[in-house]
C-alpha cells in the first residue's frame, strides 16, 4: 500500500520490491473469495466435486493467488501507476498452503514519456513450488 | 474431441456490460486481506484523491467472468468445467476505474493450440474494455487451458 510510487532517480535494476506473505489458503477464503470474485468453479469451494476431477481437493483460485501477488505490487507503487500485470500461472495452491510474493526491478526504460520499470514477479508456496511467475510495468515518480 | 478452431478462432462472445457496485469492490478488497483503506471506505478514496472506491487491480478479470454466460462459451467448445485451467492472465491498465463505473467488455478467441499431441489444448480470449465515456480503460488477455481428465 505505497502512497507513492519510488523516485526514478533512486530506483537501480535489482532493486527488490517488499515481499508479502498471504495467509495460509482456508476454505473460508475460497468461499469468501469465490463469493467476491464471482467465480463460482466447484473445484475450488466442493471438494466432493475436486475430488471427482482427480484431485485430492479443493485448491485455490488461480486469479486469488494473483490477486496475493498484486497486493505486493501496491506495496511497491500504487494502483495509479500500474501499467500492466501479467502472471503465468505454473502450480496450484492448496488448502493450508500459502504464497509469499516477492519481485525486483527487472529493466527501467522510458515509454509515452513515462520512466517506468518492469518487475519480475514471483509467488512461491510454503512447500517450495513457483504458484505465478510473472511481471509488472509500473510508471515511477 | 478437440476444439472446433474454424468455429471458434476469432469467435466474438455477446457484449457484455457491468459496473461494480461499492459493496462489491469492499468484498473482493476484504476476500483478498488488502489493508488499504482506500479500497473499503470511499471516504478515505476521495482523500486520497480519489474520485470513488478504486477497483483492485484483478477485479476487472473478474466482470469479465461475470457475464450472464459465464460458461456457455466452453460448454458450447464441448468443455467440461473439470477440465478447464488457467494458464495465464494479463491486464493492460489505460484509465483508472471506480466503483461505479458503467463498462462494456468486447472479449473474442484470438488463438487456439495444443500441445503434447492434442493432449493439453488452449485457447487464448482477449477483452477490449471501455467505460461509460466510451474511453478504452484496459485490457485483459487470458490463456485457458483444456486437459483430457482420465
Amino acid at each position: 500500500m505505497a502512497k507513492s510510487a519510488p523516485k526514478a532517480s533512486a530506483v537501480k535494476v535489482g532493486d527488490a520490491i517488499p515481499p508479502f506473505t498471504a495467509p495460509p489458503i482456508s476454505r473460508t477464503t475460497l468461499a469468501l473469495y469465490a463469493g467476491a470474485s464471482g467465480d463460482h468453479n466447484p473445484m475450488h469451494i466442493d471438494s466432493d466435486f475436486a475430488k471427482s476431477a482427480g484431485e485430492s481437493d479443493v485448491f485455490a483460485h488461480g486469479m486469488l493467488n494473483m490477486a496475493y501477488l498484486s497486493r505486493a505490487v501496491l506495496g511497491y507503487a500504487p494502483q495509479s501507476h500500474i501499467r500492466s500485470y501479467g502472471v503465468r500461472f505454473q502450480s496450484i495452491v492448496r488448502v493450508g498452503e500459502s504464497v509469499t510474493c516477492t519481485g525486483k526491478v527487472a529493466e527501467l526504460f522510458e515509454k509515452d514519456g513515462e520512466k517506468r520499470a518492469r518487475l519480475e514477479l514471483i509467488a512461491t508456496t510454503s512447500n517450495g513450488k513457483v504458484a505465478l511467475a510473472g511481471e509488472a510495468v509500473v510508471t515511477l515518480a | 474431441m478437440p476444439i472446433d478452431r474454424k468455429k471458434f478462432l476469432g469467435y466474438e462472445l455477446p457484449v457484455h456490460t457491468a459496473t461494480v457496485d461499492e459493496w462489491r469492490a469492499r468484498f473482493f478488497a476484504k476476500a483478498v486481506g488488502e489493508p488499504d483503506p482506500i479500497y473499503s471506505d470511499t471516504a478515505a478514496a476521495k482523500a486520497a484523491g480519489h474520485r470513488g472506491l478504486p477497483l483492485m487491480p484483478t477485479m476487472l478479470f473478474c466482470m469479465e467472468q461475470g457475464r450472464p454466460d459465464g460458461y456457455k462459451l466452453v460448454e458450447d467448445m464441448g468443455v467440461k468445467i473439470a477440465q478447464l485451467l488457467h494458464g495465464e492472465q494479463h491486464f493492460d491498465y489505460v484509465k483508472p476505474v471506480y466503483a461505479g463505473d458503467a463498462l462494456t467488455f468486447r472479449t473474442k478467441i484470438t488463438d487456439i493450440y495444443d500441445k503434447k499431441g492434442g493432449a493439453l489444448e488452449f485457447f487464448e480470449r482477449t477483452t477490449t474494455i471501455t467505460n461509460q465515456a466510451g474511453e478504452t480503460v484496459g485490457r485483459l488477455r487470458g490463456i485457458a487451458v483444456v486437459r483430457q481428465l482420465g
